[in-house]
């Protein structure tokens, strides 16, 4: 609401009711339709080029078996008809969110998926959190000691974490802490075997994550540094910092109360951008870790050619996406009061 | 050079330099086959004076598929980058500068490619069309050119209203020598700064997918020897760990490099 | 402290006291004190201050053993071109100073403290309390993530120990005092959503808020619009009168200086070389350099008129150009043209005079056919502009913009780019470029500077660059959209100098958009009075300076600051910078 200047009765603005933010969530979402759109359609064609399909599949985990038996399935599956009647049966069942069966596991698509789901969203969580967290703390201390040996330290250990592969980084991390030190386990979710529930449960997964997190969070953390340590020095020479010091505000509070939010802004936009490249890593670092996840889920059907199962992956990790980055501009939008205006 | 006033742009160009010096002598200091079997496998390094850093489990050269394998990422890191700054740049400047509904458009397919985690599109790709070492590199360059294409058009967004634009415009001067000639130039110094990235970005694409297994076997590439070397990670453990290094080296040249690219036109873009 | 008490006058102050505001909360709300003495708070004095500048800059030194005084009650204009260092200084009083600039001398007192001896804390003590500050831009002196409230609270709550209530109720006095007319609203609201001229009176607040014995002002109304300037002018001066406070007014602009001042002190590049009373300095200046710039100050007055033609070579009539928001916006559209129509008669210059928002610039845009209009025809010599094929077009109408720096492709040399305009029209390079060197002549520069890339000159020569490049295609109309605004006083002059010379010589009719009426009145002929996108006035520039018959005319030109002095006038030396 504009400032008028007029005589009203003093009724304090608030920067963003619930009813702006649940306007600007839906506004957002609308805007993402097409986008999914866009990549399920383009994902479907050019799945329609490759060389042999689910049937194909199907006969070769069966040991093969004679044409007549692969048109009687392509008849079953639907897969005889032309594309664009593929593409709008395909397009209508994702609308039921029924996305087929698993040519591997025999079962439903989205059952194998929601199975799957929790891990990497486990996994995606606490190494986003670890990252932004840690990028955060290092990026303010890299900024406030800019070119002492903090900042050289700091910057260089960023670089050094950006540079490194995520798979490397896993794999001789479980040469060192699970085949050399035996402090933790060296892959899977869980202890085989052993069933636990509760607080001893919840602990067990946590020592099996804490490699995985950490390798996924590592390069991120790299990321987060550069770009809040960049965005702390900028906002440090802004105009209303000096203002701040005019007014014979301490450093620190100078730091907290007008540095840090306006500093974080970039980063929180960094985090929507970053979300969908956190997920393609957790392909690698679930795959080195032998976790249950989606990654791998994924992996699994790129070599097994299970294309349905694929575009299942893509369905969902798309819409995970957009459910990130639409938290991302909630988020945005709490912290700077210009975007609700 | 100016360049080399930084002290983490000169490491960068030294480390660029002597991974340049790695691809180029690898066919004069190890001429056979690297793929192939060359004396008992799982030396360690130093074990046997032939084989610096030792065998693998198939008793190959680890030294050798080093050296090759410098030029396979330099060259596919390359390669890939043109690409993906090519189309990105394209795509970019079009939008950037028209606006309007070709604008829109194109940012719709940029952010499809960008919530898209690009990996799984690579995945996909690779799926579709194979291995072949010619296929993953047009795969990663089609998977990483939607950063370059938000930087381009950031940059013709702005560059568009500035006055010497609409200068030229009063000369009579047409859209495509505009774009081309006068913009242009102007927008590629933080592009070429970003090659950096792009290219770092290709050369863990690659590794990662030949650590999976999808990508050429039939080449040297760092990725597929982590991805050997897995399967003795407890006892010889350096079969992975060699490779990886040597990624981490590599892209360690790359970015530091781009970082005092972009350090270097700094202070000039300050005195003005 | 405190209404009515009866306070012999104050005696040196040690860093701020603690007990003296906690009586400050008792005795009730901080209204005015009634007119004091000049003998009230401290001054501000500053002896034989020296500032080093880090390595790499244009000269070793930013001041060069500065002194000068402030007095309570009075003030002082520091005035100076950009470079001269009286920002720095400004700077240094509050210990301010950007990362590489260190005092290498002097001492600058206030009340007996040497502040630049202080250790850091006492400092932070006097900053806010005792010795304020108002910045220049006001939309990047508040945080916009803060409510305006919390800003103008910041003092109160960093020096007193004011209960919230206690603070709630001061701040809003205060904005009413500024003249904001919804106090409580202002306090609620985001700086975005207030005005470039509400966010200073919110800044002017902030500083005041202590009741400091020094306010620093560092271009307070150069970002601001000119009837707004003069608002803010008249609060600043009023509120000082009233506190007795010593007012340090940093400006570039004379005009402010003779609305304002009680006494002058002129900068040149880290030197004081002339000080005294206002009166004095103004319309007596001894200093050579002082005398320079106060001779280059045009006077609101209109130039002794020229012969002009009476048919017009440029006709526009009825342009209207509104701008839509876009499809999810919730701004309302901008009528930003509404039925236009101006004439430019042949050889003559028009000027179109205006605030930010009055249109003028869209004006410039449309006759440039940078932006189509929604409705509206413009002809030139007879022939559609607005149709005519590009490249005809762009040889009969060229232009020169505002930015300096922005307005010369950085890429290409000078030769390069004065040849363009030829180039593209056919001409070979080699008789193009002789062209390029010639024009360059012209626009006394050094042929020799064809080689050379942009970077390498001066603003003022960067615009003379701009007009070779526009005068290329030897077009019979130039529009110049604010071509002198970004330049200093001295240099503008020179500038405006040549291309009354110019337009003389090569028989220009030229369309001049400016905001500031001194330059209109140097240079125009016919003035264009412009305001919402409505054309409220037009005629000769005498009828409209002398006898204006539009409200907002009238109170645009009761808005100039200094309107009521005359700058002396001596020649000014032709020496292009």
């Amino acid at each position: 609401m504009p400032y008028t200047g007029a005589r009203s009765p003093s009724r304090p603005h608030r920067p963003a009711p619930p009813v702006t933010l649940a306007l600007l969530a839906l506004r957002r979402l609308a805007l993402s339709l097409p986008t999914l759109a866009l990549i399920l359609i383009g994902l479907f064609l050019l799945l329609q080029l490759a060389p042999g399909d689910t049937v194909d599949a199907l006969l070769a985990s069966m040991g093969g078996g004679d044409p007549a038996q692969a048109a009687r399935l392509r008849t079953f599956y639907g897969l005889d008809a032309t594309v664009p009647v593929q593409l709008g049966r395909y397009l209508w069942r994702l609308v039921r969110l029924d996305l087929g069966q698993s040519a591997i596991y025999g079962k439903p698509v989205l059952d194998v998926i929601l199975e799957r789901l929790p891990a990497t969203l486990l996994l995606m969580l606490s190494s986003l959190g670890l990252a932004v967290a840690g990028g955060m703390a290092l990026g303010v201390l890299a900024a406030r000691r800019v070119d002492g040996w903090p900042d050289t330290v700091i910057s260089l250990l960023g670089l050094l974490f950006y540079a490194t592969p995520s798979f490397w980084l896993g794999l001789m991390g479980i040469v060192v802490f699970a085949v050399k030190l035996a402090w933790l386990p060296a892959g899977g979710l869980q202890e085989v075997g052993t069933e636990q529930g509760g607080l001893a449960g919840v602990l067990d997964v946590a020592r099996h994550l804490l490699l995985p997190t950490a390798t996924l969070s590592l390069i991120f953390m790299a990321i987060y540094l550069r770009v809040m340590r960049a965005s702390m020095l900028e906002v440090l020479g802004l105009d209303f910092v000096r203002a701040a010091r005019a007014k014979g505000v301490t450093e620190g509070r100078v730091l907290v109360r007008h540095v840090l939010r306006n500093a974080l802004l970039p980063v929180v936009t960094l985090i929507g951008l970053q979300g969908a490249t956190l997920l393609g890593g957790s392909v690698v670092v679930e795959s080195v870790f032998s976790l249950p996840g989606l990654g791998r889920l994924a992996y699994e059907s790129v070599v097994q050619r299970d294309l349905n199962m694929l575009l299942g992956i893509v369905f969902a990790s798309t819409l995970l996406v957009i459910t990130v980055n639409l938290l991302v501009d909630l988020a945005y939008a709490r912290l700077d009061p210009r975007i609700s205006s | 050079m100016r360049l080399l006033r930084s002290w983490p742009a000169a490491i960068g160009l030294v480390l660029a330099v002597l991974v340049l010096l790695m691809a180029l002598s690898a066919g004069w200091l190890f001429p056979r086959d690297p793929l192939g079997l060359a004396g008992r496998p799982l030396q360690w390094p130093g074990d046997n004076p032939r084989f610096w850093l030792g065998t693998d489990n198939s008793g190959r050269d680890i030294a050798a598929q080093i050296f090759h394998g410098a030029r396979v990422s330099l060259l596919i890191g390359a390669t890939a980058t043109a690409i993906a700054l090519l189309i990105g740049t394209a795509i970019g400047a079009l939008a950037g500068y028209y606006g309007g509904w070709v604008d829109d458009a194109l940012m719709r397919v940029t952010e499809a490619f960008q919530t898209l985690p690009n990996f799984l599109l690579l995945l996909v790709l690779v799926a579709v069309f194979g291995s072949d070492i010619r296929t993953v590199t047009l795969a990663i360059g089609l998977v990483s050119w939607p950063a370059s294409a938000r930087l381009t058009r950031a940059e013709f967004l702005t560059l568009r209203e500035r006055e010497f634009v609409a200068g030229c415009r009063t000369l009579g001067m047409g859209d495509a020598a505009i774009i081309l000639r006068e913009i242009l130039p102007n927008a590629l110094p933080p592009l070429i700064v970003y090659a950096g990235v792009v290219m770092a970005g290709a050369i863990l694409l690659e590794s990662a997918l030949a650590f999976l297994g999808l990508s050429d076997p039939n080449i040297a590439s760092w990725g597929n020897l982590i991805g050997r070397g897995r399967g003795v990670l407890r006892t010889q453990w350096y079969v992975s760990a060699i490779p990886g290094g040597a990624i981490l080296l590599t892209v360690l040249a790359v970015s530091l490099l781009g970082q005092g690219i972009n350090d270097a036109l700094n202070p000039r873009l300050r005195q003005r | 402290m405190g209404r009515g008490s009866p306070e012999p006058a104050r005696l040196r102050w040690p860093p701020l006291d603690r007990h003296a505001t906690a009586r400050l909360a008792v005795t009730g709300s901080m209204t005015l004190r009634p007119p004091m003495s000049a003998a009230t708070g401290a001054g501000l004095i500053v002896e034989n201050l020296i500032l080093r500048l880090p390595p790499g800059a244009d000269r070793p030194l930013a001041l060069d053993g500065v002194s000068l005084h402030v007095d309570p009650g009075e003030v002082l204009c520091l005035v100076g071109e950009s470079g001269s260092g009286k920002s720095l200084l400004a700077a240094a009083v509050l210990r301010l100073l950007p990362p590489g600039v260190t005092v290498a001398g002097g001492r600058v007192a206030l009340g007996g403290t040497n502040l630049l001896s202080l250790p850091e804390r006492d400092m932070r003590r006097i900053r806010g309390a005792r010795v304020a500050m108002v910045f220049q831009d006001p939309s990047t002196a508040l945080n916009p993530l803060h409510r305006v409230g919390d800003q103008v609270a910041e003092p109160f709550r960093t020096h007193t120990d004011l209960s919230r209530a206690a603070v709630q109720t001061r701040v809003l006095d205060l904005l009413a005092q500024v003249g904001l007319p919804d106090p409580a609203g202002a306090a609620a609201a985001y700086p975005h959503q207030l005005s470039g001229g509400q966010r200073q009176r919110v800044a002017i607040a902030t500083a005041l808020a202590l009741e400091p014995d020094v306010l620093i002002a560092d271009e307070p109304t150069t970002a601001l619009d000119v009837t707004t300037q003069a608002q803010v002018l008249a609060l600043m001066r009023d509120l000082q009168r009233r506190r007795g406070m010593a007012l340090l007014f940093v400006t570039h602009d004379f005009g402010v200086v003779a609305e304002i001042a009680d006494r002058v002190a002129v900068l040149q590049r880290g030197v004081l070389v002339e000080h005294g009373p206002a009166q004095q300095v103004l319309n007596h200046p001894a200093h050579p350099y002082t005398r320079a710039l106060i001779a280059a100050v045009p006077p609101l007055a209109p130039a002794a008129p020229r012969p002009v033609s009476s048919e017009a070579i440029l006709v526009a009539e009825g342009l209207t150009k509104t701008y839509r928001a876009g499809r999810f916006s919730r701004r309302a559209p901008v009528q930003a043209l509404d039925r236009v129509s101006v004439t430019l008669p042949r050889g003559g210059t028009l000027g179109v005079v205006g605030e930010s928002g009055s249109g003028k610039s869209t004006l410039a845009r449309v006759l440039l056919r940078l932006l189509p209009p929604d409705a509206g025809t413009v002809r030139l010599d007879g022939a559609d502009l607005l149709h005519l094929p590009r490249r005809e077009a762009a040889q009969r109408i060229g232009m020169v913009f505002q930015d300096p720096y922005a307005s010369l492709n950085p890429r290409r040399r000078v030769g390069d780019l004065v040849a363009q305009g030829p180039m593209l029209h056919g001409m070979a390079r080699g008789p193009a470029f002789a062209l390029a060197r010639d024009l360059l002549a012209q626009v006394a520069l050094d042929p020799a500077a064809a080689d050379r890339f942009p970077h390498e000159f001066s603003g003022g020569q960067r615009q003379r660059i701009a007009l070779a490049r526009a005068l290329a295609l030897q077009p019979a109309v130039l529009v110049a959209d604010e071509p002198v605004s970004a330049l200093d006083v001295s240099v503008q002059a020179q500038v405006l100098a040549l291309l009354a010379e110019l337009r003389t010589r090569l028989g220009l009719s030229v369309v001049f958009v400016t905001h500031d009426l001194r330059v209109a009145g140097r240079i125009c002929d016919r003035v264009a009075v412009m305001c919402r996108g409505v054309v409220v006035e037009e005629g000769t520039t005498e009828q409209v300076f002398l006898r204006p018959q539009h409200e907002y005319t009238q109170a645009l030109l009761a808005a100039v600051p200094g309107r009521g002095w005359t700058p002396p006038q001596t020649p000014v030396a032709p020496a292009p910078t």
